[in-house]
């Protein structure tokens, strides 16, 4: 006989509004089996689930159901409730009348009688409910870190240093991502590289780390604790063993005017190259869609001069497969193409760039070795216009969102423009200056006091060349006025959008992303370094805009977690998976078909004599998921999901009859 | 060949030399237009400004003329035009806009001043001498409503058009590389504030000149007038001196095809058009008039 316990929750007005909660306990208390029912305003809170634990002790509950939340909220909370009070966690259910009532409907007439039936389901669910336990499944205490920016670095090396095994993958040829081209970073004016290329070398050097640049991820599979990651190595054409970084084949190569990644187009590279003097590792990599040995069979300098003979222009693509126990994805930004904006010149004027390219002519390690010249001619710009929000704010381009960190690199560029070219004046046009963060507000205030930028609040309408000049014409929205800057060079600030493609990774990750492809947090103020895939955590930018400071704190959270997740040797596993029913299984492995995570295999049944009578269905529980698809799938219902067995659906149908 | 025709009130007044370039070049290559038969008024500014539904009302009875006399598709040279009938088009594609008693679907195929060039360009360059034109630098002038709403007309890039220079380019001239293809001229400020089109159209003049543009080719009545017209003024205000000829797309194709300027009006300009017309022989290999 079932003694059931329901108990249902206002969650301040959340439920209350819209629901008669006094209504649903006293329906419920109607229901068969229901022997205590009562209401709370704040059913989660410590009184709250006293009042359960309570009444599951004195009234000897065999079954809990709390109409509230979402599951998702707060079914572990009510869980652990229960088991402190000597129920097995497995038979406290909820029915959620918020998500799935409350705040979907505004007719409190309509809303009573549904929160009622929802309640009425999970009763008659939870009377079915057998007592279940946790799986344990081990876990392998390496992590994986995808990409090699600042945030995958420093996550890298967090999780080195907490004494466990990393795998870092960077598809570039060497780490450093973004920042590695950086001039100097706000609001401090260090050197980007100066501040990044130590970290790099502890990165390559720290015995917990194994470095994979020039890689890409295959596949992925497993989950939380027990990943299986396969990583395409591609081929550098150079033995990463032999090559001693010397430097004579780039020096040699003849092939010398291909646009160079790193340095945004902006200057030039060979064929076989490092992308840039610190690159880590220092080996470099032959580019075969430009390579004339590769192409044509023809050159083979670098072949000819290298000294220990590191040049293999037969080498393959490797690939790699690993056993990792978590994930923490550093994927990083890219910046919208300038040919996006037709009124900007579609990218046809060489003198308008966007803010990394001007990174790499202020740089010293740039093109230009620091000194500001322009695309165009190599002039020493007499003016600069920098132009704010370039793409970000801007739902005609389809990107509503700011991009965060354009106002204070603006603000730094004026400011390094200025240090360089004394007599020069900047113009920057703004729609708001967002100077949001430790010690920002006054840098902008210094670019604009001590070094004079001229700040417009206006957007600018079109850009058009005359003569060796660019005109900028715009509006000053605070003077009222047009305004025509005759000027040498133009800066956008353009918006950053996630990196071209990534979204193919992230659908083999199976982590969920938004209409921008931006990784989605667990939970955007709680949950902000996890995702909503177990074992999968995310760091910097590939999240959203982020400046360096936030991605590094961003980066050492993951690495926390992942550091919090690995201090286990076990994992509890929720006891929902398939029971496979061997007397009526028939072998006929349509469901090792259709599992998705791969948790069924056949099994053998022997007679005494040992003999093979017939094969059957054998769930692997730590991998099972209890997704139901091979329930689904049986002709013969052999397989049942524990905790959502068919009788128990069944059940909760014919409870709205 | 007969194509529907929608002339518009500037083609039959002030714009006479338009009309009469095109109807002279059509004839060169055999193509007859049926104009719609007692059309009206488009509404231009004046509708659109004042009343949204006279603003469809007025292009939708040309519209539903024009299928009476079942024509499928409008040449229609006057931007200004062709915009007013895409759009009243377009309200009724998308059911924002049903005339009570009227069953017209809004499907007439509106074809604009320079698409119509583009379509017939087998027919042209079979009649046009490239050689007559070789050498000339001339700037294509798009101004705003042939390209502009860009989501409504869907024609061209409406920041770097080319359909217009593409056509220059097979009639033998050279079009520049210029930056003001699409600025406003000032339209029809000409008559109430003739400042703001002088200090427009004195850019865009400026423009040209400054990138070895010898003429400005246009394809709207309004840029030909505000630019050609207005021109001594512009060069007394700002004392300048341009004698930039502002031709019609037409124009220059029946340069092209030998056609006696006379018969194309361009004897009716403000602006002296003969550094066109008659150019040096060392310019190009320009011969004689078909007469």
């Amino acid at each position: 006989m079932s003694r059931i316990g329901v108990f249902v929750c206002h969650c301040g007005e959340n439920i209350a509004r819209t629901v008669d909660v006094v209504g649903v306990r006293d329906a419920a208390l109607t229901m068969k089996g229901v022997i205590h029912s009562e209401d709370y305003k704040y059913m989660c809170s410590s009184i709250g689930q006293n009042m359960l634990k309570d009444a599951i002790k004195s009234k000897k509950l065999t079954g809990v159901v709390v109409a509230c939340c979402s599951p998702k909220m707060h079914e572990p909370t009510f869980r652990n409730a229960s088991a402190e009070a000597g129920l097995n966690p497995y038979l406290c259910e909820i029915a959620n009348i918020r998500e799935q009532c409350s705040w979907v409907h505004e007719d409190k007439a309509i809303a009573t009688p549904k929160a009622i039936e929802l309640t009425g389901l999970m009763i008659e669910k939870v009377k079915q409910n057998s007592p279940l336990g946790d799986i344990q499944v081990p876990i392998t205490k390496k992590a994986l870190v995808i990409g090699g920016g600042v945030a995958g670095i420093q996550a890298a090396l967090d999780i080195a240093e907490g004494g466990h095994q990393v795998i870092l993958v960077e598809q570039t040829p060497s780490i450093g991502g973004k920042m590695a081209g950086l001039s100097e970073t706000f609001p401090t004016l260090d050197c980007s590289q100066c501040i990044l290329t130590p970290k790099m070398v502890d990165c390559a050097r720290h015995k917990n780390i194994k470095l994979y640049t020039y890689s890409e991820i295959e596949s992925i599979k497993g989950y939380l604790g027990n990943f299986e990651v396969t990583i395409r190595k591609k081929a550098r054409f150079v033995k990463e063993s032999v090559c001693t970084g010397c430097g004579l084949c780039y020096l040699k190569c003849p092939q010398k005017k291909i646009p160079s990644e790193f340095d945004q187009g902006t200057g030039y590279r060979t064929a076989i190259y490092v992308p840039f003097p610190q690159a880590v590792p220092n080996i470099p990599v032959i580019d075969k869609n430009t390579c004339t040995k590769l192409l044509k069979d023809r050159c083979g300098l670098c072949e000819k001069v290298c000294p220990p003979g590191a040049i293999d222009y037969t080498q393959q693509d490797e690939i790699i497969t690993e056993k990792i126990g978590a994930i923490v994805v550093a994927t990083g930004f890219e910046l919208i193409p300038n040919n996006l904006y037709g009124e900007y010149g579609y990218g046809k004027y060489k003198d308008v760039i966007n803010g990394l390219q001007f990174e790499r002519i202020i740089s010293a390690s740039g093109p230009t070795k620091g000194e500001i010249k322009r695309p165009s001619d190599g002039k020493v710009p007499e003016n600069v216009v920098f132009i704010q929000c370039v793409g970000s704010r801007d739902p005609s381009k389809g990107l509503p969102y700011c991009s965060k960190i354009c106002c204070m690199y603006t603000a730094k560029q004026t400011m390094l423009y200025k240090h360089k070219v004394h007599h020069g004046q900047a113009y920057v046009f703004y729609i708001d200056i967002r100077a949001g963060g430790k010690g920002y507000e006054e840098f902008v205030t210094r670019a604009i006091e001590e070094d004079g930028a001229v700040y417009l609040r206006g957007r600018v309408s079109r850009i058009y060349r005359k003569k060796d000049k660019l005109i900028v014409r715009g509006m000053d929205t605070l003077s009222g006025n047009k305004v025509e800057i005759e000027t040498d060079m133009v800066v956008l600030a353009s918006a950053m959008v996630a990196p071209k493609g990534i979204e193919k990774l992230y659908q083999k990750l199976g982590t969920s992303y938004d209409k921008y492809n931006w990784l989605t947090e667990a939970h955007p103020k709680l949950r902000p370094v996890e995702t909503t895939n177990a074992g999968i955590f995310l760091a910097g930018a590939c999240q959203a805009p982020k400046d360096i400071p936030d991605a590094v704190s961003q980066a050492s959270g993951a690495a926390c977690k992942v550091m919090a997740l690995f201090s286990r040797d076990t994992l509890n596993k929720e006891g929902t998976v398939a029971r496979i029913n061997e007397t009526l299984c028939t072998g006929c492995q349509m469901c090792i078909n259709a599992c998705p995570y791969k948790a069924i295999e056949l099994k053998d049944i022997k007679n005494k004599q040992g003999q093979l009578i017939r094969q059957v269905a054998k769930v692997n529980e730590g991998l099972c998921q209890g997704c139901g698809v091979c329930v689904a799938t049986c002709l013969s219902k052999c397989p049942d999901l524990a905790g959502i067995t068919e009788e128990q659906v069944y059940a909760e149908i014919l409870s709205l009859s | 060949m007969k194509l529907g025709y929608y002339p518009g009130c500037a083609l039959e007044g002030s714009s006479k030399d338009y009309s009469m370039s095109l109807a002279r070049v059509f004839k060169e290559i055999g193509l007859e237009l049926e104009p719609i038969k007692d059309w009206n008024c488009c509404g231009a500014s004046a509708a659109h400004s004042t009343n949204h539904k006279l603003a469809l009302a007025l292009p939708y009875r040309n519209l539903a003329m024009a299928t009476e006399q079942g024509l499928t598709e409008l040449f229609v040279p006057c931007p200004f035009c062709s915009k007013t009938l895409i759009n009243t088009n377009q309200e009724i594609q998308d059911a924002r806009y049903k005339m009570q008693d009227g069953n017209y679907d809004g499907t007439v195929k509106i074809i604009n001043s320079v698409d119509i060039f583009t379509r017939l360009m087998d027919k042209i360059q079979s009649k046009i001498d490239p050689a007559r034109l070789k050498g000339l630098k001339v700037a294509c002038y798009y101004g705003c409503l042939l390209v502009r709403p860009p989501k409504l007309l869907k024609y061209d890039d409406p920041e770097q058009p080319t359909s217009m220079d593409e056509v220059v380019k097979k009639l033998g001239a050279e079009p520049v590389d210029w930056e003001f293809k699409i600025e406003c001229c000032g339209g029809g400020f000409t008559v109430c504030n003739e400042d703001a089109v002088l200090e427009l159209s004195n850019k865009i003049l400026e423009d040209a000149q400054e990138n070895g543009a010898q003429a400005i080719i246009v394809a709207c009545q309004m840029c030909q007038i505000n630019l050609d017209m207005r021109q001594k003024a512009i060069e007394k205000k700002y004392g300048v001196s341009y004698n930039m000829p502002i031709i019609y797309l037409p124009q220059l194709i029946g340069l092209a095809m030998g056609i006696e300027p006379k018969e194309l009006g361009l004897n009716l300009h403000f602006v002296d058009t003969s550094s066109v017309v008659s150019r040096p022989a060392e310019a190009g290999q320009r011969t004689t008039h078909n007469k």
